[in-house]
C-alpha cells in the first residue's frame, strides 16, 4: 500500500480529537447488500456509512476521491512509485516488467489499493476487488492513510499535497522536452545519475519552502540565469588566484560546512551542468523529498491504516451495518496482511510493518483502556486515559523511530517475543544482547527503535570539500556508523557522481576515531 | 457526497513508454536472446515472443548502501529458546537479517536473472531490424497485405449503394400485413354487418339508421387507421453486409535446399537458416497454407525433416546438381505448378565439383525455372567459384532468380530485394 502525500489548507485550528466516539445516529434496519461483485451505487452505499463511521471517531481526512481502476491500471501505478503521472524512465518500465510478471504467474496479488497524499486524496479501487474488498480498502485508504497524510507532522512538514500531482505532470513534460531536444540517451544517462543519488537529496533538519507550481515556474528562469552566474563565480575567480597562493595552506575549504543533501549541492554549484540538466536534478530531489516521510513512517502509517479499517469495519458489524459473511472475508484478508512470520520461517524477511504498526496502535488503546501495573509504571501519561486523544497524539507527533521508542510496551514485545542480535564484525559469533525480559525491554526497544532510523539504515553521506585551485575534483564523506562499513556498490554511485560533477570525485569513509578507513577515487568521466 | 469515478477506460498503458526505455536500454542482450532464439526454434515458429534473461546485475540502479561488517543489533521476532548471552553461530552467506527492510529475502534470492518477456511484435522488430529490413517491408511483413470483402448475410443499416431493395420491401410488406390484419379483419366483419343492415333497412327506421351510421363511422376510422400504416419504414431497410476479410492466396510450397558439406560450418547454416527464414515469413503473408520440403546435400540429396536440415553434419564433397535433381522429382511427384507455387531457396558455401556447375545452370535454368514463381540462390561464403560463375548468367534472362552472397544477416535481404519490391508496388 503506496502512499503518496498532503497539505494546501491547514486549518487554522484543528479539531481536537474526540474524547470518546459520538454515538450512533440510528442502527439501521437490515444490513448493508453484501453480493460478491461490488456496483457503484454499492459502493457509494458503503463509503457512506463508512465515512460516517469515520465522523463518530472524529478523523480528520482530506476530502476522498475514489477512483475505480484495472489491474493493469494498478500495475501501471504501482511501477512508477505509486503516482498517477510521472516522468518517463527505463526504470519504471523495470518495475512493470517484474510487476506484471509477478501478477501474472500469481506470485503476488497486487496491492489492494494505492492511495495517493494529495488533496483530494485519491484512492484507487481496484476493478477485480468483491465488495468486502472495497470496503476494506475504502476504510483502509481513503480513511486510514488520508487522516495520517493530513495529520502526521512529517507530512505536514515535507510534502504539499495539493500541488504535487501538478508537479509531477509538470516534470513529466520537462523531461519529455528535454529528451526531444538534448536525445534519449543524454536523459536517460543523466536520470540514472541522479536517481543513485535521489536518498541524498533531501535536507533532514531544514524544512522546504512550499511553493505551488506557477511559483516554481515562474521562477524557474531566474533560478537558470542565477544559478549559472554563481556557478560562473565561484568558478571564475578562483582559479587564477591559485597560481598566486600556490603555497597558501588548504586553510578553507568549500562548502564551509558539509553539507549532507548532495543532490542540492551539485544542482547549485556543479560547474559543468547545462540548465536543463540542473532543472532535471532539482525534479529528481523534490520528487524524492516528497517521498521522504514516507519513508521515516512506514510501520506508523499502515499500523494506523490497518488499526482504523479495523476498527471501522468492526464498529459497522456491531452496529448492524454488516453481514457475517463481509466480515469473514474482509478479516481473512486483514489477517494475511498482518501476519508475521517468526524469525527463521521461510517466509521470514524482517519485521512486518502492518504487524508492527497494526499490535501498536491496538497496545495503546489498550494500555488507555485497560492498564496493568506494568502499564501505569512505563506510560503514566496515557494508562487509563480516553483513548482517542491517545492514539491521535501517536499518529501526528512521531515517526517510526520516535514512535517505537515512545510507545512499544512491555507486553507487546512478549507477545511478539522480540529479541535483539549483536552482530559485531569483530566476533565470530552473534550474541543474543537482549530478550523480552525485565532486564532487555528497554535494549530491544531501543534496538529496534534505532532499527527504524533512516540515518542508521542509510549511510550518512556528505560534501566535505571541493578542490577549487586544482583539479577542481569533489570530496566526499562517509560517517561511519557503529563502524559499518559501505556497500561495494558505492564505486558505481560514485561514477554517477562524477558524471554530475563533471570532474573526478572521491569519497572517504571515516570510522567513529574521526580517521579515514578506507577511500574510493573516480576520474572525471570523458566529456 | 463525492462521486466516484470510473478510470478503467482511461489511460491504459501508461508504461509503455518506459517499456520502451527498458527495451532501448538492454537491447544488445535482447538482441542476444533473439538471436538464440532464432537459432533454436523451427522455422514455422519464429513469430512467437520470447523470454529473454538479463543477469540482475545489468539492470541494478546502484546507491549508496551499507555492506557487511562493524557492529550492529537487529531485532527479530518470534524468539522461541534464546535468553540473554546466548551465541549464535553466523549465518552461512552473510545474510544477518538486513537492517530492517527485507534484504535477508532479497539476497536470498541470489543472482537469478531477471526474466521478462518479449512480445510477438518486439521479437520480429528486434528480427528485422537484425536483417536490415527496410520500414515499408517490416509494415508489409508486419501485416496482412491483402483484403477481399465477403458478402455476409444482411444487416439493418449500411450505405444507400448497399440497399437489397427486394429484401427491404419483402420485409415492408410482411410488416403492413401484420400491422394491418387485426385491423382488416375487423373492417371486413363491419362491411359484412353493413351490408346486412343496408339491406334489411326500411325508411324510418331509426335504430337501424343509427346502426348504420355507427357502422359507417367504425368503418371510417379503421380505413383511415390501416392507411396510416406507413408503406415502408425504416426499419423495413435491409442492406447487404459486407465484411473485410484477409486472404492470403491459395498455397505455396518452398524449398529450402542447402549444402552440408564439411565446409558449412554452424555459423554459414546458423546464417542460411535466417535467409530460409525470412523468405518463409515473406510466404506466409501471401499464402495461406504454406509446405516446407528440406533437401539437404553433400555428394547426395536427400528429403529430411527441418531438425536433420539445420543440425546434423556430412562431410565429403559437394555435387549441388544433386539436390536440384530431387527438387525436381518431388515437385513432379508432389506439387503439381498449376495447383501450387512454388518457390525455391538455396544455399551454399558455392563450393562444387567443378564438372557439375554447368549442369547446375542447365537444371535450374530449363526445369526448375519455369516452375518456380521465384527462386533465390545465396552464398555464405566470400570467394567465387565456378558455381557462381555459372549461376551469375541466369541472372539476365530470369526476372525471378536473384543471388547475393551474404557473410553476415545484414546482407540477407537484398537477396530478396527484387521479391520485395515487386509486392511493395502492386500493394502500393
Amino acid at each position: 500500500m503506496n502512499p503518496v502525500s498532503d497539505i494546501r489548507s491547514r486549518p487554522k485550528h484543528r479539531p481536537l480529537a474526540l474524547e470518546q466516539p459520538l454515538p450512533l445516529a440510528a442502527r439501521p434496519g437490515e444490513p448493508l447488500p453484501a453480493p460478491s461483485d461490488w456496483s457503484f451505487e454499492l459502493v457509494e452505499q458503503y463509503h457512506r456509512v463508512i465515512k460516517a463511521t469515520a465522523e463518530r471517531f472524529g478523523l480528520d481526512t482530506y476530502p476522498n476521491q475514489l477512483e475505480i481502476i484495472t489491474a493493469e491500471q494498478m500495475m501501471d501505478a504501482y511501477a512508477s512509485v505509486g503516482m498517477p503521472v510521472n516522468y518517463r524512465h527505463w526504470s519504471y518500465g523495470k518495475e512493470f516488467i517484474a510487476t506484471e510478471k509477478n501478477y501474472k504467474r500469481g506470485h503476488m496479488g497486487l496491492a489492494y489499493e494505492i492511495v495517493i497524499n494529495s488533496n483530494p486524496c485519491i484512492s484507487y479501487l481496484m476493478e477485480e476487488n468483491t465488495m468486502a474488498m472495497q470496503a476494506l480498502v475504502i476504510a483502509h485508504a481513503a480513511y486510514g492513510h488520508n487522516s495520517f497524510f493530513k495529520g502526521n507532522y512529517l507530512f505536514r512538514m515535507w510534502t504539499d499535497a495539493s500541488s504535487i500531482i501538478d508537479y509531477l505532470v509538470y516534470a513529466k513534460d520537462y523531461v519529455a522536452k528535454c529528451e526531444e531536444k538534448h536525445g534519449l540517451d543524454a536523459v536517460e544517462e543523466f536520470l540514472d545519475s541522479c536517481h543513485a543519488l535521489a536518498n541524498h537529496g533531501v535536507d533532514r533538519y531544514r524544512r522546504p519552502s512550499r511553493k505551488s507550481l506557477a511559483q516554481e515556474l515562474a521562477e524557474r528562469q531566474d533560478r537558470e540565469a542565477y544559478a549559472q552566474r554563481q556557478v560562473n563565480d565561484l568558478w571564475r575567480t578562483l582559479p587564477r588566484r591559485a597560481e598566486k597562493e600556490d603555497a597558501a595552506p588548504e586553510s578553507k575549504r568549500f562548502p564551509d560546512e558539509p553539507q549532507e543533501n548532495l543532490l542540492y549541492f551539485i544542482e547549485k554549484n556543479a560547474p559543468l551542468l547545462e540548465p536543463w540538466q540542473r532543472e532535471i536534478v532539482r525534479i529528481v530531489r523534490k520528487v524524492a523529498q516528497y517521498f521522504y516521510p514516507q519513508r521515516q513512517t512506514q510501520t506508523m502509517n499502515e499500523g494506523w491504516a490497518t488499526f482504523w479499517h479495523h476498527k471501522l469495519l468492526n464498529t459497522m458489524y456491531d452496529d448492524g451495518f454488516l453481514t457475517d459473511g463481509v466480515m469473514i472475508e474482509w478479516l481473512k484478508s486483514h489477517t494475511n496482511v498482518i501476519y508475521q512470520p517468526p524469525v527463521g520461517h521461510p517466509a521470514y524477511s524482517g519485521i512486518n510493518p502492518y504487524a508492527l504498526g497494526f499490535a501498536m496502535y491496538t497496545d495503546i488503546k489498550r494500555i488507555c483502556d485497560a492498564p496493568s501495573d506494568e502499564d501505569r509504571a512505563w506510560f503514566p501519561d496515557i494508562a487509563g486515559t480516553p483513548w482517542l486523544p491517545a492514539l491521535d497524539q501517536a499518529m501526528r507527533n512521531f515517526k517510526d523511530e520516535s514512535f517505537i521508542g515512545q510507545y512499544l510496551s512491555p507486553r507487546l514485545m512478549r507477545e511478539m517475543r522480540l529479541f535483539a542480535i549483536t552482530d559485531d564484525e569483530g566476533q565470530s559469533e552473534l550474541e543474543v544482547s537482549a530478550i523480552h525480559d525485565d532486564a532487555g525491554y528497554r535494549r530491544v526497544r531501543e534496538s529496534l527503535s534505532h532499527q527504524y532510523d533512516l540515518g542508521s539504515r542509510e549511510p550518512n553521506i556528505q560534501v566535505w570539500n571541493v578542490n577549487l585551485r586544482g583539479d577542481r575534483s569533489l570530496t566526499l564523506r562517509h560517517f561511519q556508523h557503529n563502524d559499518r562499513p559501505l556497500h561495494d556498490s558505492a564505486v558505481e554511485v560514485l561514477k554517477h557522481v562524477a558524471r554530475l560533477w563533471g570532474f573526478g570525485v572521491q569519497l572517504e569513509s571515516v570510522n567513529a576515531k574521526g580517521d579515514v578507513s578506507k577511500r574510493w577515487q573516480v576520474p572525471a568521466p570523458h566529456a | 457526497m463525492q462521486q466516484i469515478i470510473d478510470r478503467r477506460l482511461a489511460g491504459k498503458n501508461k508504461s509503455i513508454g518506459n517499456r520502451e526505455r527498458f527495451l532501448r536500454r538492454h537491447k544488445e542482450q535482447i538482441r542476444e536472446a533473439v538471436k538464440r532464439a532464432i537459432d533454436g526454434r523451427g522455422i514455422r515458429d519464429i513469430e512467437r515472443g520470447e523470454d529473454i534473461h538479463i543477469p540482475k546485475r545489468d539492470i541494478s540502479e546502484p546507491v549508496f548502501g551499507h555492506g557487511q561488517g562493524g557492529v550492529r543489533d537487529v531485532v527479530h521476532p518470534g524468539n522461541k529458546d534464546f535468553v540473554r548471552g546466548d551465541r549464535i553461530a553466523r549465518p552461512k552467506g552473510g545474510q544477518g537479517g538486513g537492517s530492517g527492510k527485507g534484504q535477508a529475502g532479497d539476497s536470498g534470492e541470489g543472482e537469478d536473472d531477471f526474466v521478462f518477456a518479449l512480445s510477438k511484435e518486439e521479437f520480429m522488430q528486434v528480427f528485422f531490424e537484425d536483417l536490415a529490413l527496410p520500414h515499408l517491408i517490416r509494415t508489409q511483413l508486419a501485416e496482412v497485405p491483402e483484403w477481399k470483402y465477403h458478402r455476409a448475410g444482411f444487416s439493418s443499416d449500411g450505405t444507400p449503394n448497399n440497399l437489397h431493395v427486394v429484401r427491404s420491401m419483402r420485409g415492408a410488406l410482411s410488416r403492413r400485413i401484420a400491422l394491418g390484419a387485426g385491423s382488416r379483419r375487423e373492417l371486413q366483419e363491419l362491411e359484412e354487418r353493413l351490408a346486412a343492415c343496408r339491406a334489411t333497412l326500411k325508411p324510418g327506421d331509426a335504430v337501424m339508421a343509427a346502426e348504420v351510421k355507427d357502422l359507417e363511422e367504425r368503418i371510417e376510422a379503421l380505413r383511415v387507421r390501416v392507411k396510416r400504416i406507413p408503406y415502408l419504414d425504416p426499419i423495413d431497410l435491409r442492406y447487404r453486409s459486407r465484411i473485410k476479410v484477409a486472404v492470403p492466396t491459395s498455397k505455396a510450397v518452398m524449398f529450402c535446399l542447402m549444402d552440408v558439406s564439411g565446409s558449412m560450418d554452424e555459423g554459414r547454416k546458423e546464417l542460411s537458416k535466417r535467409f530460409f527464414i525470412l523468405l518463409y515469413l515473406f510466404l506466409t503473408r501471401h499464402y495461406e497454407k504454406i509446405e516446407l520440403v528440406f533437401i539437404r546435400h553433400h555428394t547426395q540429396a536427400q528429403e529430411v525433416d527441418e531438425e536433420n536440415f539445420f543440425h546434423a553434419r556430412e562431410t565429403g564433397g559437394t555435387v549441388v546438381s544433386s539436390a536440384l535433381v530431387l527438387m525436381e522429382e518431388i515437385i513432379k511427384a508432389r506439387y503439381s505448378p498449376a495447383e501450387w507455387n512454388i518457390y525455391g531457396a538455396q544455399a551454399s558455401d558455392g563450393d562444387n565439383w567443378h564438372h557439375d556447375s554447368g549442369r547446375c545452370r542447365e537444371l535450374l535454368n530449363d526445369k526448375l525455372l519455369p516452375l518456380c514463381r521465384y527462386f533465390a540462390y545465396v552464398q555464405v561464403a566470400e570467394e567465387e567459384q565456378n558455381l557462381w560463375e555459372e549461376y551469375a548468367q541466369l541472372l539476365d534472362a530470369n526476372r525471378h532468380f536473384a543471388m547475393r552472397k551474404a557473410t553476415e544477416a545484414s546482407m540477407i535481404y537484398p537477396v530478396f530485394r527484387d521479391l520485395f519490391k515487386k509486392e511493395g508496388a502492386k500493394a502500393a
